[in-house]
């Protein structure tokens, strides 16, 4: 899950972390208040959605005065905010962070993540603040300092030293970076995030390490101990679709073809993405009704297929292991019944009881073809949905 | 012969009572897999599918002799069955459960022996040596006994495999689901290493998928050590960036781990590359020919 900027830093400011003074404000008015209340010489007008990259589409702007900041926010609230991470569809602003200006000196890239191949926890640090961390790992890896954590004894501080040295950062400033890089670590930690990244966590004037930027995104698998930051859960930042389908259990991701899928599995589901565009046509999404499958699941993920009017046809890909083909086929009819189903669908599908299970589909007398394995479904699928493009 | 499993498995079931570990110790103990017992806090001394339910797992090993451990607890506790397995000695620990936050096997990954304790997933449909024995939640008749090796992150598309090998009358010596978490206990690589040493295991297949570079470090030591046959299929080659795919652990993210650099790196290896999980079958069988 991921969370806004303003949240992230509310969130570390309770560890310790140093973040700029600032609010949220959800319209021009607040915007005003906020800046007056800030009482600063010059304040930064930052639009807050889940992508990055905001400054490069204009989403982040400089004010000399409460006034001008109000102004700014006033534009920014409410446009269509396109950077390199939304694609062209952008996001709609709802909301900017108004935050006082700092006298910047320097400015570094902080990072945490989980390394899959340690199974540790690794703190990423370089002088190159503000560059995308992707960016510099190709042009310059060995600018990339790392320290893995050992989650038993912690981030020690010497691998704090040994990176605020690195940094090249002053010696005051050194000894002031410990707590500053611990305390990174204990919300990362405390919180079950997958990343924190402080990009450009800055160096002032007057020696301090604030966190100019925050991004944090969270373990799903961990938000059943996080009461407090499933409430920060932003549905306007997600696809309504995606929204819809998680709340039946189900593992949908919206992606913009025309050729609509529903599997069981994970792993059969990307694949069965692959196969419909090796056939030439282009998956609509990525859809996993689990291993269960229950027929209230086969009905509620056809709602949700056939909600994107982009959809021509369905490919249903089924390999029930546990799963019997001839309760799925009854589910499949009902629920097509049900939704009054006006595109053609073709299923797949091994299991227990295969041949009953497509009797039940021959049967119902519904627009239905029948495919005899994976490629066979994918090649017809294509041809239905308009043929290869 | 066959790897990790065989009929000298001895296998108690932790979740023992509840609706899915009953559920498939059934299926397994119908397979024909040695169900020495199971574990439930607060039901031991009780019997349960005619086998004695303990309340803990040193219990259970002690009173069993039992060599392997299936998991089916809820994934808030899942992490501390492991433990719980390995602190008791149990040298194969099988978890299948789906959701163990990845701060949890953060920490248990630093405390548990992994060349003492062998632990497949978690997140995994487990494993198989056909015909001798099941540990987990995969249908026992689509398999048969032979000498292809089976090693993937994805429960269904081994299913896939598995049913194409056996419909072309390939068996398989055994098919290991190492499951779809960021952090696992057996990667490719060791899995790869054990078909290796397998004096009947022939060819291997291998099904991997977008997220991390065990597939790339797998590839890496095929190329120096593996002389048989080894057929590749990776997941995800249409998933956008930055989205993750069902699988906690199928994610590209910065650029990494994505499908074209997999089969970049088993195409140098060697590996014959199959771009749909349909060629898997057709592909082993010219392959062992």
């Amino acid at each position: 899950m991921k969370i806004h900027e303003y949240q992230a830093k509310a969130i570390l400011a309770r560890y310790g972390v140093t973040t700029p003074r600032g609010e949220v404000a959800f319209t021009k008015e607040e915007a005003l208040q906020a800046a007056q209340r800030l009482k600063s010489n010059i304040c930064v007008v930052k639009a807050q959605i889940h992508a990055g990259g905001r400054g490069k589409g204009g989403g982040v702007k400089l004010a000399r005065s409460a006034e001008e900041a109000a102004d700014i926010a006033g534009h920014i609230l409410g446009m269509k905010l396109v950077t390199p991470q939304t694609g062209p569809a952008g996001r709609i602003v709802k909301r900017v962070l108004i935050e006082e200006g700092l006298d910047i000196k320097r400015e570094l890239y902080l990072g945490l993540l989980v390394d899959r191949a340690s199974g540790r926890v690794v703190f990423m640090a370089s002088a190159a603040g503000g560059m995308e961390i992707e960016e510099l790992a190709k042009k310059d890896p060995s600018a990339i300092l790392r320290e893995t954590i050992h989650p038993a004894v912690g981030f020690e501080p010497y691998q704090t030293r040994k990176i605020a040295f690195r940094l090249g950062l002053p010696l005051e400033v050194v000894n002031y970076a410990t707590p500053f890089l611990q305390a990174l670590y204990r919300a990362f930690t405390d919180t079950d995030a997958s990343l924190l990244e402080i990009n450009p966590c800055v160096l002032t004037g007057d020696g301090k390490l604030v966190a100019l930027d925050a991004k944090m995104t969270f373990d799903d698998n961990a938000l059943f101990r996080h009461k407090e930051l499933r409430e920060l859960r932003d549905f306007d930042e997600e696809d309504p679709l995606e929204v819809e389908a998680s709340k039946y259990g189900l593992n949908y991701i919206k992606l913009d073809g025309s050729v609509a899928c529903m599997v069981n599995g994970a792993g059969l589901a990307m694949a069965t993405m692959d196969i419909i565009k090796y056939a030439g046509g282009s998956p609509a999404n990525f859809l996993d009704v689990g291993g269960g499958a229950s027929s209230d699941q086969v009905k509620n993920a056809f709602r949700i297929l056939m909600n994107d009017p982009a959809v021509k046809a369905v490919f249903i890909n089924i390999f029930g292991g546990i799963l019997r083909c001839d309760v799925l086929a009854t589910g499949v009819v009902a629920a097509a019944k049900d939704l009054h189903l006006k595109v053609p669908v073709v299923v797949r599908m091994e299991g227990t009881n295969v041949e009953v299970g497509q009797q039940i589909l021959r049967d119902s007398g519904l627009n239905f073809t029948i495919a005899s394995d994976m490629k066979d479904g994918a090649q017809k699928v294509v041809n239905l949905a308009g043929g290869p493009r | 012969m066959s790897v990790l499993v065989n009929e000298k498995t001895r296998l108690l079931v932790q979740g023992f009572t509840g609706r899915e570990g009953t559920f498939h110790a059934q299926q397994m103990i119908e397979y024909g897999t040695n169900v020495v017992g199971g574990v439930t806090p607060g039901k031991g001394g009780s019997k349960h599918l005619e086998r004695p339910v303990f309340n803990t797992v040193a219990e259970a090993a002690k009173a069993t002799g039992a060599n392997a451990s299936v998991i089916f607890v809820p994934p808030a506790y899942a992490a501390d069955a492991i433990l719980e397995a390995a602190d008791a000695g149990i040298a194969l620990v099988v978890c299948i459960t789906e959701g163990i936050p990845v701060m949890d096997m953060v920490r248990i990954a630093s405390v548990v022996d992994f060349q003492k304790t062998r632990l497949i997933g978690p997140n995994c449909p487990g494993l198989i040596s056909p015909g001798k024995c099941k540990i987990g939640i995969m249908p026992g008749r689509i398999h048969k006994q032979g000498n292809v090796g089976v090693v993937s992150r994805s429960g269904t598309l081994t299913y896939e495999a598995v049913d194409q090998l056996t419909g072309l009358g390939i068996g398989q010596s055994t098919c290991i689901g190492i499951g779809g978490d960021p952090i696992i206990g057996t990667p490719f690589l060791d899995a790869i290493k054990l078909f290796n040493e397998d004096p009947d295991t022939h060819a291997i297949i291998l099904i991997g998928e977008i997220g991390g570079n065990a597939e790339e470090k797998a590839a890496e030591w095929i190329k120096a050590n593996v002389k048989i046959p080894v057929v590749g299929f990776i997941a995800g080659q249409t998933a956008p960036p930055g989205r993750r795919m069902g699988h906690a652990g199928a994610i590209i993210s910065g650029g990494q781990g994505t499908a074209k650099d997999k089969y970049a790196a088993m195409s140098a290896a060697g590996i014959r590359c199959v771009e749909t999980p349909a060629d898997l079958g057709s592909t082993v069988a010219a392959a062992l020919q």
